[in-house]
């Protein structure tokens, strides 16, 4: 093994950490959500500290790799991947950081009727999914994997779209629920993000991987 | 039209075949590199471009190669003016025991030319092409070997600039030179781009991937893969030349 295969195996062993933690983050949230745990919410919180520091960290691994060994073709192409995973990580960092300071901030539990009728918590599941098989193919190094996310997204968009209006007529019939409901709005904004960081991130892997860039293309041709 | 061609080079030293039907089309105004381990024939295809081969004996080549569409190996060919359209700088900065001012102009006094004025032109101009004019002017006289290394490896561009080829050919021009002057030599290929067509062997992936237009990857004396420099480097389309670039080979 070489001694730039070396430093490539740490820095994705590094992302690796990194993607778990921002994962179970994620999961955190979610259970502070649907049980209004604020010391859950809390906690997540505070955690985003780390997932800022990790990032520091793998900003500077891979800038170090670039320095001192040149990386090129497909060692060049990973570096660039774990550049921009690292950057999207960490905005999923801040996203589930936002979910649970709208719990930490909403005063009473939410409404089982609007959990329900919003499927937010089915939306949450899915991104959780998402990011679960989007890690696992950057471990696997396997991108028919990675292509699953892009089809699983679409859920997530599916219950993104549906929800305002769902959430105006239930504020219709729930005047004294408000509040509550535009939180969860927000949260199913900041989900609909959570899936699209996803997706970045698996474009980045079949990237590094397929040499093939998948942005800006539609959904059936990513999946090919 | 292409620049350089070559169709179905094979190359034999003795009995021991050196190169592997090489084809291989060069656009004039480019600069092209060749890489490869040791061994792999990059530097013997160079020297087939000004016919360097023909000095070692029992060398047998087959194919055609063409330069502005004439094979250069062809009955009658003049290999006298074909070095001259085809100029060569080597590995090792090799001035001659002459002046500066000498060195520029011997090509040129080899050549048969005697006009004074001529001369001193374009001794200058060659010297400035090579962005040495400021360094030297004020010794021209001197031994080139008062100069240092990058100074002397520049003296050399200058003196293959000297007698006007179309064609500069350079072998590991960087290898023997510190960061500084591989530097200035790497700028002046770059800017020597826009009047020579230019071929390099290097052994340097960063060097090859600065200055070159296009790049060919030897092994064992076949043409594994010509493409775009940027193509090569970041997503070649055969795994040898993937392993060789970053470095996995064996």
């Amino acid at each position: 093994m070489t001694h730039l295969d070396i430093e490539l195996q740490h820095l994705k062993a590094e992302t690796i950490k990194m993607w778990t933690l921002v994962n179970l983050q994620l999961n955190k949230g979610k259970e502070s959500l649907i049980k209004l745990d604020k010391d859950l919410a809390r906690e997540v919180i505070l955690s985003e500290r780390r997932v800022n520091a990790y990032e520091l960290k793998l900003d500077r691994d891979c800038e170090n790799i670039f320095a001192l060994f040149n990386p090129v073709a497909v060692d060049l192409r990973f570096v660039l991947a774990v550049l921009k995973i690292n950057n999207n990580l960490e905005r999923t960092g801040d996203i589930v950081e936002g979910i649970a300071k709208f719990v930490l901030n909403v005063d009473h539990t939410f409404d089982k009727q609007v959990l329900e009728i919003t499927r937010v918590v089915e939306m949450y599941l899915a991104t959780n999914n998402m990011m679960e098989t989007v890690l696992e193919a950057f471990d696997k190094e396997d991108t028919s994997l990675a292509r699953k996310v892009f089809q699983q997204d679409e859920l997530v968009d599916e219950i993104n779209v549906n929800a305002n209006k769902i959430v105006a007529d239930y504020i219709r019939s729930h005047p004294d629920n408000v509040e509550g409901a535009l939180y969860l709005l927000s949260i199913i904004r900041k989900l609909e993000r959570v899936g699209d960081q996803a997706k970045n991130m698996a474009e980045e892997i079949i990237f590094y991987i397929e040499a093939k860039v998948l942005k800006h293309r539609s959904k059936v041709e990513k999946s090919n | 039209m292409y620049k350089i061609e070559s169709k179905n080079v094979d190359f034999f030293y003795g009995t021991s075949q050196a190169l592997k039907n090489i084809n291989i089309a060069i656009m004039q105004n480019t600069v092209t590199a060749l890489i490869g381990p040791s061994g792999c024939g990059k530097s013997t295809y160079l020297r087939l471009f000004n016919r360097m081969n023909d000095l070692i004996g029992n060398t047998k080549l087959t194919g055609q190669i063409l330069i502005d569409g004439e094979d250069i190996y062809a009955k009658g060919v003049n290999v006298d003016s074909l070095r001259k359209n085809v100029g060569m700088v080597f590995q090792k900065p090799n001035p001659f025991p002459k002046t500066i001012f000498e060195n520029v102009a011997y090509g040129l006094r080899v050549n048969g030319v005697t006009d004074k004025k001529l001369i001193e032109e374009r001794v200058e101009t060659s010297i400035k092409q090579v962005v040495l004019w400021d360094e030297v002017k004020d010794k021209l006289k001197k031994s080139a070997f008062e100069l240092s290394g990058g100074q002397q490896q520049r003296l050399c561009i200058a003196r293959a600039l000297a007698i006007q080829p179309s064609v500069i050919l350079m072998d590991e021009p960087t290898s023997a030179l510190d960061p500084i002057s591989t530097s200035k030599v790497e700028e002046l290929i770059y800017e020597l781009k826009s009047k020579y067509t230019i071929v390099i062997v290097t052994h340097n992936m960063q060097q090859a991937g600065r200055v070159s237009d296009t790049t060919a990857f030897f092994y064992m004396g076949e043409l594994i893969e010509y493409d775009n420099t940027k193509t090569i480097f970041t997503n070649p389309k055969i795994e040898r030349t993937q392993n060789y670039i970053t470095g996995r080979f064996g």
